[in-house]
């Protein structure tokens, strides 16, 4: 009897790593066959009739928007966010951008356009659904995020000093959980964004869908989300610093072809 | 317009109104079943002989149980249907895909898994059925993606 | 309430005919709650079909055990490029909804 339990044990010790090893293969597997057929292409067609659709008190549609490659060019402007933009005078993420274009093309308020950027599985909000819509014309693009401008550079040591910056009622980072190889919550590994590496698949599958919620996620909810878990001030929408933030990650993983509006657990 | 004529014309519209009316269908005794057992007997597949012929493909382990995609082919000659079952759903059966001339026995779909359960695949050829399975672990995920 | 945006492809390569379909649908089970605490009612597809040159060639029954969104992938044997096929799904509240696309 004791003889078998030590041998059991001894076994359990050498098989545990390659069970650990199996797993991750076998969630591998499970991405990329619900990335094979995604409701995620849902969205970015929802998110092409509203591109289209006139709106606001000027009655016009989006297509005129500048994302920064000239009005109406979506081919390949996702994969080059965030940059910085003169008629704002400030970088821009996708999000901020197209919400820079409802209001100054569309004569939206800043207010209403920004009611509800936040969705949910019955209804996703319009900031969802256009921004599946302005990615997925950058398929097959290289993430190229801007790093020339000075107020690019800034916004990038920004996004770099507020990934370490612990702060909140838990005295957390990002890094607390984003900054040591091989931590998991769960199943889920955590990738270290500040690692080139680790942050190239990342930043070229967002948006995503989501498929435990059926939510189709940005990554201005990411960032929210995530200072929500850290238990921080919930940031603004489109503030500093989440630009920063995002800013930061997506230049870390530059060069990556963007695969297209991605799935997550 | 003359009586006859209207009644005609009224069917017409009625049937052009409703294009599922013939085919609209659903086997409410089947998909009610609550268990894997009862659920093949209301398909008539109590009787199901293994078979390595359906192949299966699917992950052993699905991150969400919401979305499991499940591939299948059936390589029986003669399949005219294919039906899907989670044994521990709260009903069993999910899906049941008849396929009429031209169409190969082959179908994928995302099904949901309330936690971790044998997947049974049943396949009609040549009036028996047939049956294969496999277990697909469903976990629960952390807090990011 | 119009049904939401649903994708279709059909190519063909090596004489068969590869379809993949995308609905918006939120197959609900009557099991969740809303934000109010309530039950969410049974709401989902339960017959679908697929069509070449308007003849079925699928017929499937599916239920709320399909998850939201549902995601299908269909095989014909021939097609040819341009012919037309045709995806079409009824739920349980008699709502429907159709899409189609030439064999590319």
């Amino acid at each position: 009897m004791r003889a078998s339990v030590l041998v059991f044990s001894t076994l359990s010790i050498f098989l545990a790593p390659s069970w650990a090893q199996d797993a991750k293969k076998e969630i591998e597997r499970y991405r990329q066959m619900v990335a094979e057929g995604s409701p995620a292409e849902l969205f970015e067609v929802a998110g092409e009739a509203l591109w289209k659709k006139k709106q606001g008190p000027n009655n016009v549609s989006l297509e005129r928007c500048d994302l920064g490659l000239g009005p109406g060019t979506l081919k390949g402007a996702y994969a080059r966010l965030p940059r910085y933009f003169k008629d704002a005078d400030r970088v821009m993420d996708l999000e901020t951008r197209l919400l820079h274009c409802m209001v100054t093309l569309q004569g939206r308020t800043p207010q209403e356009a920004t009611a509800r950027v936040f969705g949910s599985a019955d209804r996703p909000s319009e900031m969802e659904s256009l921004s599946a819509h302005v990615a997925a014309q950058s398929r097959g693009t290289k993430m190229a995020a801007g790093l020339s401008h000075p107020k690019e550079k800034e916004s990038y040591e920004l996004g770099k000093a507020l990934y370490f910056q612990r702060a909140g009622a838990w005295d957390f980072s990002c890094a607390s959980c984003h900054g040591e190889d091989g931590k998991r919550i769960r199943l889920q590994y955590l990738p270290v964004l500040y690692k080139p590496e680790q942050a190239r698949p990342v930043v070229s599958s967002w948006p995503a869908y989501r498929v435990s919620t059926s939510q189709f996620i940005t990554l201005q909810w990411r960032m929210n989300n995530c200072y929500q878990q850290m238990r921080m001030p919930e940031p603004n929408f489109g503030s500093d610093t989440t630009v920063a933030l995002i800013h930061f990650i997506t230049a870390t993983g530059k060069g990556e072809p963007y695969a297209g509006p991605g799935n997550k657990r | 317009m003359n009586r006859a004529r209207r009644i005609l014309l009224g069917a017409i519209a009625a049937l052009l109104l409703k294009p599922w009316a013939a085919l609209a269908a659903w086997n409410k005794e089947a998909f009610g079943a609550k268990s894997a057992p009862d659920a093949l007997k209301s398909i008539g597949a109590s009787n199901a002989t293994p078979s390595k012929e359906i192949v299966i493909e699917a992950p052993e382990i699905a991150e969400n149980g919401a979305v499991v995609p499940i591939e299948i082919t059936s390589n029986l000659p003669g399949t005219r249907s294919i039906a899907v079952l989670v044994d521990n759903n709260p009903f069993p059966l999910v899906g049941k895909f008849d396929f009429l001339e031209g169409a190969v026995p082959f179908v994928k779909l995302n099904v949901k898994m309330g936690e971790t359960s044998e997947v049974r695949v049943v396949a009609q050829a040549g009036g028996r059925s047939y049956v294969a399975s496999r277990e697909i672990k469903v976990t629960i995920g952390g807090c990011g993606g | 309430m119009a049904a939401g945006p649903m994708k279709i492809r059909a190519t063909f390569a090596g004489g068969f005919t590869d379809i993949r379909v995308l609905m918006t649908h939120p197959m609900e089970t009557g099991q969740r709650k809303d934000p109010d605490g309530k039950l969410v009612p049974m709401h989902f597809i339960q017959n679908l079909t697929v069509k070449l040159s308007g003849k079925t060639v699928v017929d499937g029954q599916i239920s709320q055990g399909v998850s939201r969104n549902p995601v299908f992938s269909f095989r014909i044997k021939g097609g040819a490029r341009g012919e037309k096929v045709e995806v079409a799904w009824l739920d349980n509240a008699g709502e429907s909804s159709s899409i189609e696309a030439a064999i590319a």
